[in-house]
């Protein structure tokens, strides 16, 4: 047995009373569907329909264009109205396919055909989850068939499926953990088939005892391991399950698979169940609607693809009187806030969010200078120094923040900021500091690439 | 009287020695610099900006004198600075017509009006990483003032929510259109008056609805132009500077004033 938990981390108030309990609803939008082409980490899909064509559910209208990329599937049926840009949550505009949804939700044949994956092949499952588009859904959006294709499969020793959950206010890893646990676990045997080495753990936060029965309950006679861990943020992030589970750190120039570990979030294991056993693709997805702004906070199942402000008016629009001042894609801690809620949603979104008070904005106006304290130092997960890396940004001194504090560790999980008593905003600045220096060595890349 | 004649020998036969030493010393390490090196070290301007795309002065003088980079890279000391490079390496290198940064935004807060409120790091690029662009347009000028932070001249300064370039101290070295997230500025020629001050790509509605100075792409410019040096594309007019001959018939006829003749 790993340790009960990851050194450093904090509790913020877990807010998810409001969607604790609240059972999966279905919601079938009505609206246009737009599929942005870049959702996923790596190249942009290259569309494969255009303007005009009739598309059914479950289609391909966009295929991977790279060997890090993503398929995307349509989640309608209808018309391809236009392929071109449109604004995404991350407030900027890419290139996307939009369809006009017809409501009728014609399918593709063969869609939903139960297929036992112990009769497939290691290549076939891999094409499978390849074809039907699978990123990681708990929010980085990394390509799964590439996660899976590592460069030594023998040297993998845990599959590690993500149900921490550790975001305050989102619950819909929890509901998908209560309603499809024999689904899940049956998608982790799929995983697991492609790494016989390789033992599968699920680790759970123990806020969650529903979910926690429900997989331990179908986890009855299966070679998968259970494990309940200790509340706390960011108990979710990658490198806290490795550690959790192998008791190993690991640099930030090695991936989870150099100490041998494949961690996939519960979704993604419930997407590649549906890909393989069922042959459905990507499509829909679990979505936590919460926020003390929101009406009736809900956890919806939901096609890619459907206007955030279609899933706001499903889950009954604002509270009478009340106007969210933040919104948010994803929980409090990481989630990116946008403005303009005519805006799709991607694969990788598990929450949106609606804040009533702009705490951001409130800990702005106390902000103070650093008093040396500390405790940025002791929460964060990844062992760094924000108070030093904030000071070198402040210099300007990139070099001291990337080789001497190792800056680029930093896996941006807000902890140091939540904790700070001088209210300074310490992950803005380094995820400022980590886009530069990220973009200073494309530049240089390319520079070499040109003189070359 | 002897004691000073002694000390004097004595530290008069020490300066020899540690002399013919030094020289010994000197000679043996000897570095070859060539000459005309230090004489274009010293003719560059010397405030190691970097815009040349080398680090620093002393870095382009070696790069000139290996054959490297061309006598007129340098975009600070322009022209004569270029001439005397040429005198010292015999060539005629000619310095490219003078540019200077210009901001094609002018959706100050009289144009256009605040979406949001942003808090967090001032600093246009942590607005852009953020997601959180405090104006209604989501092309234009953030207005933190990243350019102006990163001009060696300064001449770079924010007005009014807008970032607007001095020409007449503008060196052209570039530095703030690489800083720019919004990818707002550009080189064009010095003197060039007639500007389009617009980067929205967005249809003429939308644009209108947001900021009162937007290009709407209505192409009444495109008209106007006798040289064909206006064009609109994606939505956005866009004036080819080497056709342009600054008569400003288009500033006259557009409707929204995005295109202006200073």
């Amino acid at each position: 047995m790993g340790r009960k938990s990851f050194h450093g981390g904090v509790h913020p108030i877990e807010h998810k009373e409001l969607t604790r309990n609240a059972a999966f609803e279905t919601y079938l939008p009505r609206g246009e569907m737009v599929y942005p082409l870049g959702q996923h980490i790596g190249r942009p899909a290259s569309p494969v329909v255009s303007k005009g064509d009739h598309v059914a559910a479950g289609q391909l209208i966009a295929e991977a264009s790279a060997f890090v990329s993503a398929n995307i599937v349509s989640s309608c049926s209808g018309t391809v109205k236009a392929v071109e840009r449109r604004r995404t949550v991350a407030g900027v505009y890419a290139e996307s396919v939009v369809i006009e949804n017809d409501g009728l939700y014609e399918t593709v044949p063969g869609l939903g055909t139960k297929v036992d994956h112990r009769h497939l092949s290691q290549e076939e499952i891999l094409a499978k989850i390849k074809d039907a588009g699978i990123i990681g859904m708990g929010g980085a959006g990394f390509p799964t068939h590439v996660k899976l294709m590592p460069k030594d499969p023998s040297a993998i020793r845990y599959i590690i499926a993500n149900g921490a959950e550790c975001e305050p206010y989102i619950t819909c890893d929890d509901q998908l953990m209560r309603d499809c646990a024999g689904e899940i676990l049956t998608g982790m045997e799929v995983v697991l088939s492609l790494f016989p080495g390789a033992e599968g753990v699920v680790i759970i936060e123990q806020n969650k005892p529903e979910a926690i029965a429900a997989m331990k309950k179908a986890a009855e006679g299966r070679n998968i391991r259970i494990m309940a861990v200790r509340t706390k943020y960011p108990q979710g992030g990658e490198r806290s399950c490795i550690s959790l589970v192998t008791g190993a750190s690991y640099g930030i120039t090695q991936l989870p698979a150099d100490v041998g570990c494949i961690v996939d979030n519960i979704g993604t294991i419930y997407a590649i169940y549906k890909a393989v056993c069922e042959t459905t693709p990507l499509m829909e997805r679990g979505v936590t609607i919460t926020g003390e702004a929101v009406k009736r906070p809900c956890n919806l199942i939901t096609r890619i693809g459907v206007n955030c402000g279609e899933l706001l008016e499903a889950a009954g629009g604002y509270k009478d009187g009340v106007q969210a001042v933040k919104i948010l894609a994803g929980g409090p801690m990481m989630g990116i806030a946008f403005d303009n809620l005519n805006v799709p949603l991607q694969k990788n979104n598990n929450a949106l969010t609606f804040l009533a008070r702009d705490e951001v904005e409130e800990a702005e106006r106390k902000q103070t200078a650093c008093i040396r304290c500390g405790r940025c130092v002791r929460v964060c997960p990844q062992g760094l120094t924000p108070q030093l890396m904030s000071d070198a940004f402040a210099k300007k001194d990139f070099d001291r923040y990337e080789n001497k504090l190792h800056g680029l560790e930093c896996i941006s999980c807000g902890s140091c900021t939540f904790i700070c008593p001088a209210k300074r905003p310490l992950t803005q600045e380094f995820k400022v500091a980590k886009a530069e220096i990220m973009a200073a060595k494309r530049a240089a890349k390319e520079k070499e690439a040109a003189k070359a | 009287m002897n004691a000073i004649i002694i000390a004097t020998l004595v530290l008069g036969a020490v300066g020899i020695v540690v002399g013919i030493g030094l020289v010994y010393i000197g000679n043996k390490f000897h570095v070859e610099v060539d000459e005309r090196e230090t004489e274009i070290r010293e003719v560059l301007p010397g405030n190691n900006c970097g815009a040349c795309g080398y680090a620093g002065c002393d870095a382009v003088a070696a790069a000139i004198v290996a054959g490297e980079a061309s006598a007129a890279v340098c975009p600070v000391g322009g022209a004569p600075v270029a001439e005397k490079i040429n005198g010292i390496m015999g060539t005629h290198a000619e310095l490219s017509a003078r540019k200077v940064a210009f901001v094609r935004c002018n959706g100050s807060c009289e144009n256009t009006s605040t979406k949001n409120q942003y808090v967090g790091i001032r600093d246009c690029r942590a607005v852009v990483l953020a997601g959180l662009n405090p104006w209604d347009c989501d092309f234009g000028c953030i207005g933190y003032g990243s350019c102006a932070a990163v001009c060696p001249q300064n001449a770079i300064h924010t007005k009014d929510g807008v970032a607007v370039v001095d020409p007449e101290k503008c060196v052209g070295c570039g530095l703030c259109v690489k800083t720019c997230p919004n990818g707002l500025i550009e080189l064009i020629p010095y003197g060039q008056k007639t500007v389009v001050r617009c980067r929205n790509i967005d249809k003429g509605k939308d644009v209108k609805a947001i900021c009162s100075v937007g290009c709407i792409g209505c192409r009444l410019c495109t008209k106007q132009c006798e040289n064909a040096a206006i064009s609109v594309d994606n939505n956005l007019a866009r004036i080819d500077y080497s056709l342009c001959i600054d008569c400003g018939k288009c500033a006259e006829k557009c409707p929204q004033s995005t295109i202006t003749k200073a």
